[in-house]
């Protein structure tokens, strides 16, 4: 096997050094009963040309651009990835390297880091950021859990139920067995927004958090400095969770709108949609919520000589050290892909960002126009929004599935994830996509009108 | 102090200057449209002032001279035990970015993704047939995800027995992460007394198991690599009392084609694809953490799942039992693919040849260094081997001595002070890709400290003396934190 170096000499020499008669002999004092069964039974290994045969004919079957067109985000958004990205990340120092126990010889890691946390930091506009977590999802759900810590004696979040349904569920998966906390849904107005008067109607002293998406799962904007203002004023903590994080290269950052944690998936940052994952969470907060934070954290120092070096640090809110009684179970993160992400963000930088979501609105805004306007279909709401759209189609399902005869997948079916939302269908356009295939898909839905 | 120009780099922010561009989007094929007819101007942010500004090629210079910094298992011998730093094939990163693999939707309808789902498909009978567990669910992000939803898992059977029960066992000798994870869940952590090596006793743990007790949390082998001997009457010992057994999985490199945790008995257990399977650590993740579990947890598991109908595979949510989800869409998808490319590289027999020689290398490391270092534990050691400090103490030389002097010999440190079982903790996990030479030039260099813990203990203390900076003060960055760049530095 070409990844394991043993020759039969090198065997037989390092048996006689042990002073065992065979390998067998180094597993003999296992339970006979389990060894005598734990043959596995699978095929035997492939070349690296089959294995690559092998995976070629996966990848050929599945359906991608340019063969078939998605207008899809809803949690991962099809973005342009600089070759620079990749590059870097593939650099094994960078790719096979572990947790930096030992920062002396991990400074490369070390560092990135720490520019890492700055940008996400300087993006959310808040004090502090961590090293990453798994997905924008489990961010979200840690978020909750940490409001919980702050305000232990409140029982109750209320979370929009605009927020991303799948983020919903994690959330509830986490919160299960978390005594004393219950979930609220707080419904979305008319425009697609919080709606103000149903979410201060809950608002009250029992209350430890409040979250919303931002933008929601519709794309739309949040009033998030309203809302913000309503749960401080109950003393409840605000929570913003971004599940397309370039939003925030043009909306305001959440710490201008008075947010205490703000979490997103960074996924947009220079990490391809990868059939869902990996991609990474972003997660910040302010400075005096520092201690209660979930994950790890890089932080200066000097070393001996009083050079500039970067260390792991605070790390005695970690399971690690504290156990049971740490602030969250995770461990290790997302770390290449959020070295991805800074990469990414250098590059784009300062100009890049912003001219790129001011794209990203223009784009997606044009296609939501030709639906609206050419093929006379209804926006479902009417506030602002990012990058997606609302728009109500008759017989959504089954004209969704006649697209997908074309080759086109005409978004989410809302209903799949709203029942409330009948005929409505959720549209993503970026960058990517072509002003042909844009029209296109307005072609082919007026065929429908 | 005179700038070294390939060892201080400075912080990209650093190398910023306005009006400077490293990007280009792509050709903008719309007519003219104004920004504020879409988006209010009070809805937008302030610039992103502190973004850097930098070239496309000061980037690529920033950050290779930032990866040259890092030891990495594609540089040296990586020996951190509990962590299985094996080789991580080339081939995996290629297949991995196979645009019908990396550009599709995880939303796309699932007549465009029969490829992804026959390999999730194929990935999860490979898991399960390796582990002798009889279902599989990919999701999890992470080992300690892994961890947290085989608990979830756990907990979900017992609340439909009536109820959740109250404590989860576990082993001083565990990872952190257990009873953090067990925590998470709502449950009360017992440490379980342990006899030699850190072994559980079936009759110690019977002593502590009442109808209170959800699960036991088990790592086997253990932590001080070591198989459980008594794992089986352990596992029936629980069971007797409706009790479940959660297995950390971490060290599943010791057991492919050995022993099987579904035989054991098991009812969960996490992979951690990034130790066994081979996918690279990153500094820090992404890995992968599936739980494989026994038919009573089936039920429970995340959706959705793949399910094959007749030739065809879809995703289901049709199991009302299920917890829900654990993290978005289907799991880290690209580190599965190279999991499994691993496994069909592998095989049957490279998986087991895997394990054979992992535990050859640990035995042989633990034999070259007994003499100068004490062992742990005298019983024979499966995947690593632990040493504790207690041949050198008397010389006022720390474990943590050691570690940075062996930075200086170039290879990375060993996991040190865990477990806590073991005072000063050495844990050493060579892995099954490391050649007798690099195993000896690493044993010749602890020997050789050990020399040098004789003849001249504070170049020990000293260390590391050869690295790109010294030894860091820990200490002043967790005292005064300093955790993101700024354009004025706070006053504290």
């Amino acid at each position: 096997m070409r990844y394991i170096p043993h020759t039969d000499s090198d065997i037989a020499f390092m048996l006689a050094t042990i002073g065992a008669g065979s390998v067998a002999d180094l597993f003999a004092h296992l339970p006979e009963a389990l060894r005598s069964q734990a043959a596995i039974d699978l095929p035997l290994g492939l070349s690296e040309a089959g294995v690559r045969s092998r995976l070629t004919e996966l990848a050929a079957t599945n359906r991608v651009s340019p063969e078939t067109v998605a207008f899809l985000g809803a949690g991962a958004y099809p973005h342009f990835v600089p070759v620079v990205v990749d590059q870097i990340i593939q650099r094994s120092e960078f790719a096979t390297a572990y947790t930096p126990y030992q920062p002396e010889v991990s400074q490369g890691t070390l560092q990135t880091i720490f520019e890492f946390q700055s940008l996400v930091a300087m993006l959310f506009g808040l004090d502090v950021a961590n090293a990453s977590m798994y997905d924008g999802a489990s961010a979200t759900a840690e978020a909750v859990l940490m409001t919980k810590r702050l305000l232990p004696q409140r029982t109750t979040v209320l979370v929009a139920r605009s927020l991303h349904p799948q983020y919903r569920q994690v959330i509830q998966t986490y919160l299960d067995g978390v005594s004393g906390l219950q979930i609220v849904e707080i419904p979305w107005g008319a425009d697609g927004r919080v709606d103000l008067s149903q979410l201060s109607r809950h608002l009250d002293n029992t209350v430890c958090g409040v979250l919303v998406g931002y933008p929601n799962v519709f794309g739309v904007v949040e009033d998030v400095a309203a809302i913000s203002e309503a749960a401080h004023k109950a003393g409840a903590l605000m929570a913003t969770s971004t599940a397309e994080a370039l939003a925030l290269g043009l909306l305001k950052s959440p710490g201008e709108l008075d947010v205490d944690i703000a979490v997103a998936e960074g996924q947009s940052f220079g990490i391809p949609v990868s059939y869902g994952g990996p991609g990474v969470g972003l997660f910040a907060c302010r400075e005096r919520f520092l201690r209660s934070m979930p994950g790890r954290l890089a932080g200066e120092t000097v070393d001996h000589d009083g050079r500039r070096g970067f260390v792991l640090t605070l790390s005695t809110r970690e399971q690690h050290i504290r156990r049971e009684k740490a602030t969250s179970n995770i461990c290790t993160n997302q770390g290449l892909c959020s070295l991805a992400a800074t990469v990414y963000l250098c590059l784009m930088g300062k100009q890049g960002l912003r001219e790129l979501a001011e794209r990203n609105v223009k784009k997606s805004h044009y296609a939501c126009d030709l639906l609206t306007q050419t093929a006379n279909y209804q926006q479902q709401f009417s506030a602002p929004f990012f990058n997606e759209f609302v728009v109500n189609v008759p017989n959504a399902r089954a004209t969704w599935q006649r697209l997908q005869g074309q080759g086109i997948v005409a978004g989410v079916v809302l209903e799949d994830w709203y029942p409330e939302l009948k005929d409505c269908l959720l549209l993503c356009v970026t960058e990517m996509h072509t002003r042909g295939e844009i029209e296109q898909l307005a072609d082919e839905l007026k065929r429908n009108a | 102090m005179k700038k070294r120009t390939l060892l201080d780099e400075s912080l990209i922010f650093e190398r910023s200057s306005p009006g400077r561009v490293g990007y280009s989007l792509p050709e903008d094929d719309l007519p003219e449209r104004q920004l504020l007819q879409d988006v209010p101007v009070d809805l937008c942010r302030t610039a992103l002032a502190d973004f850097p500004e930098v070239s496309e090629g000061e980037i690529v210079r920033h950050f290779t001279r930032l990866s040259q910094w890092n030891l990495s298992a594609a540089t040296t011998l990586y020996p951190l035990g509990s962590c299985t730093m094996k080789y991580n094939p080339i081939v995996n990163e290629l297949v991995a970015r196979f645009a019908g693999l990396a550009q599709l939707h995880p939303l796309v309808p699932d007549e465009f993704a029969q490829g992804a789902l026959a390999l999730l498909y194929d990935l999860q009978h490979r898991l399960a047939e390796v582990s002798g567990m009889d279902a599989i669910s990919l999701q999890p992000a992470a080992g300690a995800q892994g961890e947290l939803t085989g608990m979830k898992l756990i907990r979900a059977h017992h609340v439909e027995q009536g109820r959740p029960r109250k404590k989860v066992l576990i082993p001083g000798s565990a990872h952190g992460t257990n009873p953090a994870s067990a925590a998470l869940c709502g449950y009360t952590v017992t440490e379980v007394p342990t006899g030699v090596g850190g072994m559980l006793e079936a009759a110690t743990v019977a002593k502590h198991v009442d109808d209170e007790v959800a699960a036991l949390m088990v790592t086997n082998p253990n932590t001080l690599g070591l198989f459980e001997r008594e794992i089986v009457q352990t596992c029936e010992v629980l069971h007797a009392r409706g009790a479940l057994v959660y297995m950390d999985g971490a060290n599943l490199n010791a057991l492919m084609g050995v022993a099987k945790p579904g035989h054991m008995g098991a009812d969960v257990i996490q992979f951690n694809l990034h130790k066994t399977f081979s996918t690279p650590h990153g500094g820090g993740g992404p890995g992968a953490g599936p739980v494989g579990v026994k038919k009573i947890l089936e039920p429970y598991l995340p959706n959705p799942r793949v399910v094959k109908e007749r030739g065809q595979y879809r995703w289901s949510n049709d199991f009302p039992r299920s917890i829900g989800k654990v993290r978005s869409f289907y799991g880290n998808f690209g580190i599965l693919v190279r999991a499994y490319a691993y496994i069909l590289a592998m095989g049957s027999d490279g998986l087991t040849q895997a394990t054979h020689m992992a535990v050859l290398n640990a035995n042989y490391l633990r034999k070259r260094l007994e003499h100068e270092f004490t062992i742990a534990e005298a019983t024979p050691c499966m995947h690593e081997c632990v040493f504790s400090d207690r041949s050198f103490t008397h010389s006022g030389v720390k474990t943590l001595d050691i570690a940075k002097r062996l930075l200086d010999y170039g290879f990375y440190a060993p996991t040190i002070y865990f477990p806590l079982v073991v005072s000063g903790a050495l844990m050493i996990e060579p892995t099954e890709t490391e050649s007798k030479e690099a195993l000896d030039e690493f044993a010749d260099a602890l020997l050789a400290i050990a020399q040098e813990i004789k003849d001249n203990p504070d170049t020990l203390k000293n260390a590391p003396l050869l690295t790109p900076v010294s030894r860091l003060d820990e200490t002043r960055a967790a005292r005064h934190p300093v955790l993101r760049w700024r354009k004025e530095p706070m006053k504290n």
